[in-house]
């Protein structure tokens, strides 16, 4: 792939991009989320169309315009997320993908490739078996099992262990050296340093939707490849005034929480927040930190621990009671989530404070006020439109999370949760929400700020807990100089000893 | 080569919304031309006479508004629920048992009453009716998850046949020659008609009152609020704490309800005893989703939606009679019609453009 | 006694016929992710073109060749719709209905109260149809029935045992799954609601050129309502499609003999639409995957970007 840029509303999410794959080699593409990644796979893959730049295999260009297209070329691809059809046969999902597959009685010819290739890799799966019957483990090597069958020479891999158990991730390693030796083509997408240095031959690090180093197997250092990962030495930043620590806000104890597909992904987590503190939980999306902040918000049961929100017990209260206890929340997928799109501006300004009665009387919602309300929001938070009568969705992303955001700390809450708030903004509106939640901080609130980015992390948290695949890795105050590990622990390769976190109360 | 890109539209301004939805009315009235020429039927003639029946002549235009009395009732309840996105395609059986207990009120108790106060009990009991048949597949979308668009359409039928069970045993009138209909309603629960027309006010003006009413609960209540955000976005609506269940089963209460008050008018204003469903629900049911989606959603604008409709349903009688047209001829508007406005629906919401070169 | 039932199951199978064939292209059409709510309307153009076709040609075959075409490029209008456009399925499902219905009652005008001169009769299978008993009953039916009958198994064959039965149910289910897969899910769709609209010109067609040879306006009286009833009581299966079809068939056929009895034939004919809805009620209760309803049905698929 050579020079390949793409755009998404004006995002860069690929910037120039150089990658190369030779036969019998496996190479990691290695990166935080939203480095970019995915993206260009799904580029490789045909679901996406580079603005700039080109593909060759071989020596000769092509262009992809589709999955067929890719498949047709010899790429097979494996998502993070299966694409797998849940009520159906291992058969039938492969079957329909398959390039050469008979048009009648597909499930004959099937069968036997699917035993052939499970005596190749020591698959073991029933070929009758439904879908939703299987493993995360199982139903990975059914998605590998499809992009093998059309005869992919390539083969994508995209974080591939992010859903499976140590022992399955083992066994995964197995295929792969396998896949290696019969000279097959590998691309594994990952976040994890143990991975990237146990199975790749060379490694190619993005960040910010750019590449910002190669590496071979034989120079492969974890220390090195997690610096180029978030791009920084350590600095320790002082712009804020040390507080000192007064009562304790929210309190989390040995709290565990199920996801969406049913199994544990906080697995007993314990912590604390204070006022005049904010308080960061750093890591790779998808290790649990989600699941945590909606069980904290009320949107998510908790199915064992307790959460405290200034000693009152708000465990799997409703959304709206936790709410009025004074906790608030910027969500994650602002725009899924925060908001209704088609709304006026100064509707959406009171979306989780309608029945307050401040902005209502009786059973009539008072526009007035809330008009008033909204102005002076807009205005205290910049938020850049040219009027309040104007639908939600037209609005720069920036400008949405400032209202969203704007809208959760009017309110002056004791608890302000913002999952990723700054995800996606351009300079300047990001700089503005950083400097809202430190005066959040000034002002007595306790702020909880769960981001994967790390510049953010450090400029704003006093404390920072580092979560994987559902715990805490630790918990250090920002001055602490193990702090430079941090990129090992989100990684998963480092873990805190107990009792040398700043997770004790003092 | 072209190739058709379609993109999402941003802002569109109330006059194009507007315009839009008039050029694709004019759209299929040109196309409803076409069949008419296609069937052997000037298009010029039929279409001045639909117009005349319906609103050229006095006589027309207070059939029309009578018409339009179920559909404004209908079409505002509908436009509760639509916006919630809940896709309510009973209120042809909401509107039965609106008229079945609005009868059964009328003949039990309405010889001993006096009509002020037998007439509110029928509306009442009919709202009564049409509610609790509403919210049957509130509850087993909310409890089993069953589709609303399918359980609506069955429960139409299975109160279709219910009402045709009552009118041909228990309910049947000795006195009507052995057809079966109910006896007729007294006098006192007999609505009065505007004089020179068929014109039921007192329901006219319960659509028109609670037309208003709605459109002030949805765009001025923490209620109408918090219908509004679940039908825009429900995971913000869970986000935001609004009691999901609650609200919807309220809507569905109040759609029902309405489609029963429509129910009461037609018996108690129009044929004065209980027939077939046929006759009395008379389709309303289902032209009254368009009249809602046409109203865009807006209970006020249903008013003039539903006098639109009210027309092309009295116009397609005109024809019917002087054209010998059969009555599907009015299926065909309504079709149509409906077809070019998802059309124009499709452009308000996308910007379709046509570019040479590449996809991609 | 015994020549009763003889009739009976005889004019069931007769009253299933077109019920059977509305719902074999209504399960398509669904299992493929499209709810197509103008069944009725499709009918009706079917009933009235085979009917017009047969009058002028006085080939009725030929009329069921037009009949189905007819039906198919009427679909058109709610797969644009509901495919390309991506709006509503239930607002344009019921456009279809009334234009179908509107149009067929508007060209079948001129030829209310002319029956045709020749009609697909019944066509006794030799051998077969002098089984005592079950012979006449079954081996001496319409054409209509027989098509029926095979096209039920053939379809339930497709779905089940071919590539095209795999790739038409992974578009229902999970079309993004399907899109990456190659498969172009928008094309399918199309197809098979377009299919649906000759299954169900097919039904039409058996009402005016065979059960009866006439037309009249509503001749469809609410079978295309039945038939999407029809489809979840048959759980997405052609195969009990066929059971169904014959016992809500059965159930219109018995609603007037049975009054003397006492039991209401409006009773009876509310039960195939509770049956319907106790069958989703049940499946609601236990776990809805055993329920097989296309996962994604009646969600429109926007094709690509983020």
């Amino acid at each position: 792939m050579i020079n390949i840029s793409k755009s998404f509303h004006g995002v860069r999410a690929n910037d120039n991009i150089n990658v190369k794959v030779s036969s019998g080699e496996i190479l990691g593409l290695l990166g935080e989320n939203g480095a970019g990644k995915t993206t260009l796979m799904n580029i490789l893959y045909g679901i996406y169309q580079p603005d700039a730049g080109e593909i060759r295999i071989n020596g000769h260009r092509i262009s992809i315009d589709s999955p067929k297209a890719s498949i047709d070329h010899g790429i097979g691809m494996v998502h993070q997320h299966f694409m797998l059809v849940q009520n159906h046969t291992v058969i039938e999902n492969i079957a329909l993908g398959y390039a050469h597959a008979p048009w009648l009685f597909p499930q004959k010819k099937i069968r036997q490739r699917i035993v052939s290739f499970s005596e190749k890799f020591k698959f073991d799966i029933d070929p009758e078996k439904k879908i939703w019957q299987l493993s995360a483990g199982e139903q990975q090597r059914v998605e590998i099992i499809k992009a093998l069958i059309n005869g992919a020479g390539l083969l994508i891999l995209d974080e591939p262990t992010s859903v499976l158990t140590p022992q399955e991730t083992r066994d995964f390693f197995q295929v792969l050296e396998k896949m290696r030796k019969d000279g097959q083509m590998i691309i594994l997408i990952s976040h994890k340093l143990d991975e990237i240095k146990r199975l790749c031959d060379r490694v190619t690090v993005l960040r910010k939707g750019q590449v910002v180093g190669h590496a071979d197997a034989g120079h492969l250092d974890k220390r090195t490849l997690a610096r180029m990962m978030i791009g920084r030495d350590v600095i320790f930043s002082f712009s804020r005034e040390k507080m000192p620590r007064k009562e304790k806000v929210l309190e989390v104890a040995d709290v565990r929480v199920d996801g969406d597909k049913g199994y544990p992904v906080v697995n007993g987590i314990s912590f604390a927040v204070y006022r005049n503190e904010i308080f960061g939980i750093a890591g790779v999306s998808g290790n649990g930190q989600r699941e945590l902040a909606e069980a904290i918000t009320g949107l998510r049961t908790v199915t064992h621990g307790q959460i405290r929100i200034n000693d009152i017990d708000i465990t799997n209260q409703s959304a709206r009671k936790i709410h009025n206890t004074g906790v608030s929340h910027v969500p994650e997928e602002r725009i899924r989530f925060g908001i209704a799109p088609n709304l006026f501006i100064y509707e959406n300004a009171i979306l989780k404070q309608h029945h307050q009665k401040k902005f209502s009387r009786r059973a009539f919602l008072a526009y007035g006020r809330i008009k008033a309300h909204t102005r002076q929001l807009i205005k205290d938070f910049q938020v850049a439109t040219p009027s309040i009568n104007v639908q939600t969705k037209n609005l720069s992303g920036g400008n949405i999370q400032k209202l969203i955001l704007g809208r959760e700390i009017a309110d002056k809450p004791d608890l302000l949760v913002a999952s990723h708030p700054t995800y996606g903004l351009d300079v300047g509106a990001t700089e503005y929400l950083r400097n809202q939640l430190l005066r959040r901080r000034t002002e007595g609130g306790a702020v909880l700020l769960v981001s994967e980015d790390l510049d953010e992390i450090f400029e704003l948290c006093d404390r920072i807990a580092v979560i994987f695949q559902g715990h805490f890795m630790g918990i250090l105050e920002s001055d602490d100089p193990r702090i430079a590990d941090i990129g090992m622990m989100m990684a998963g390769t480092s873990d805190l000893k107990a009792g040398e976190g700043a997770d004790a109360s003092r | 080569m072209l190739h058709v890109k379609v993109s999402d539209r941003e802002q569109i301004s109330a006059l194009g919304t507007f315009l839009t939805l008039v050029l694709a009315l004019a759209a299929g009235m040109v196309a409803i031309g076409l069949l008419f020429m296609v069937s052997g039927v000037n298009p010029f003639f039929a279409f001045k006479k639909i117009f005349s029946g319906s609103f050229g002549s006095l006589y027309g235009f207070k059939e029309t508004i009578t018409k339009a009395i179920p559909l404004i009732l209908i079409g505002g309840g509908l436009a509760l629920v639509f916006k919630a996105k809940f896709w309510n395609i009973g209120a042809e059986s909401q509107l039965l048992m609106g008229a079945i207990f609005g009868t059964w009120v009328g003949l039990n108790w309405g010889p001993s009453l006096p009509s002020p106060v037998i007439v509110p009990l029928m509306f009442l009991a009919g709202f009564l009716g049409g509610a609790l048949w509403g919210l049957v597949p509130a509850i087993l979308k909310l409890r089993f998850s069953i589709n609303e668009v399918i359980s609506t359409l069955m429960l139409n039928y299975i109160c279709a046949e219910f009402l045709t069970l009552l009118i041909v045993g228990p309910w049947k009138s000795p006195k009507k020659f052995g057809f079966p209909y109910t006896d007729d309603l007294p006098d006192s629960a007999i609505l009065s008609l505007l004089p020179g027309s068929r014109i039921h006010t007192a329901t006219l003006i319960v659509a028109v009152v609670a037309v208003v009413v709605l459109t002030i609960v949805i765009y001025k209540t923490r209620f109408g609020y918090e219908v509004r955000v679940i039908g825009e976005n429900p995971d913000a609506a869970k986000y935001a704490g609004i009691d999901f269940s609650r609200t919807t089963m309220l809507i569905m209460v109040i759609s029902g309800g309405m489609a029963g008050l429509a129910g009461v008018g037609e018996v108690a204003g129009i044929h004065h005893y209980l027939s077939y469903p046929d006759s009395i629900s008379s389709g309303y049911g289902f032209t009254a989703i368009i009249v809602a989606w046409l109203a865009k959603l807006n209970p006020i604008y249903v008013i003039f939606s539903g006098i639109f409709f009210a027309g092309i349903l009295v116009g397609g009688d005109a024809i019917q009679i002087s054209l010998g047209l059969p009555a599907a001829t009015v299926a065909v508007f309504n079709g149509t019609l409906l077809i070019f406005l998802i059309m124009g629906d499709f452009f308000t919401k996308n910007k379709v453009r046509i570019l040479a070169g590449e996809r991609g | 006694m015994e020549e009763i039932i003889i009739s009976v199951v005889q004019r069931t199978l007769v009253a299933g016929t077109p019920l059977l064939l509305g719902t074999i292209g209504e399960i398509i059409s669904e299992r493929s992710g499209i709810l197509n709510l103008g069944v009725e309307g499709v009918m009706a153009v079917g009933a009235v073109t085979a009917f017009i076709v047969t009058h002028h040609t006085g080939n009725p075959w030929l009329g069921l060749c037009a009949a189905i075409i007819a039906g198919m490029l009427i679909s058109i209008v709610h797969a644009f719709a509901s495919v390309s456009l991506q709006s509503n399925q239930v607002v344009s499902g019921l456009a279809l209905t009334m234009l179908g219905l509107g149009l067929a009652g508007l060209l079948g005008k001129p030829y209310v109260g002319k029956p045709l001169a020749i009609k697909i009769n019944a066509m006794p299978i030799p051998f077969l149809s002098d089984i005592p008993i079950v012979g006449p009953v079954i081996f001496n039916q319409s054409p209509f029935f027989y098509m029926a009958m095979l096209l039920a198994i053939g379809v339930w064959f497709m779905l089940e045992h071919t590539l095209l039965g795999i790739r038409i149910r992974s578009a229902g289910e999970n079309p993004k799954a399907t899109e990456t897969q190659g498969v172009n899910v928008s094309l399918i769709r199309y197809l098979s609601v377009i299919g649906a609209g000759g299954f169900s010109a097919m039904a039409g067609a058996h009402l005016s050129i065979s059960y009866s040879k006439s037309w009249i306006e509503g001749m469809t009286a609410g079978r295309g309502w039945i038939v999407i009833a029809l489809t979840i009581f048959a759980l997405w299966n052609p195969l009990r499609a066929v059971v169904g079809a014959f016992l809500f068939g059965g159930i219109f056929v018995l609603q007037y003999m049975l009054q003397p009895l006492g039991i209401s034939p409006n009773f009876l004919a509310m039960l195939p639409y509770l049956a319907t809805l106790l069958v989703l009620l049940v499946g609601g209760l236990r776990d809805s995957r055993r329920l097989n309803a296309p996962a994604m049905l009646a969600e429109p698929y926007r094709r690509g970007e983020r």
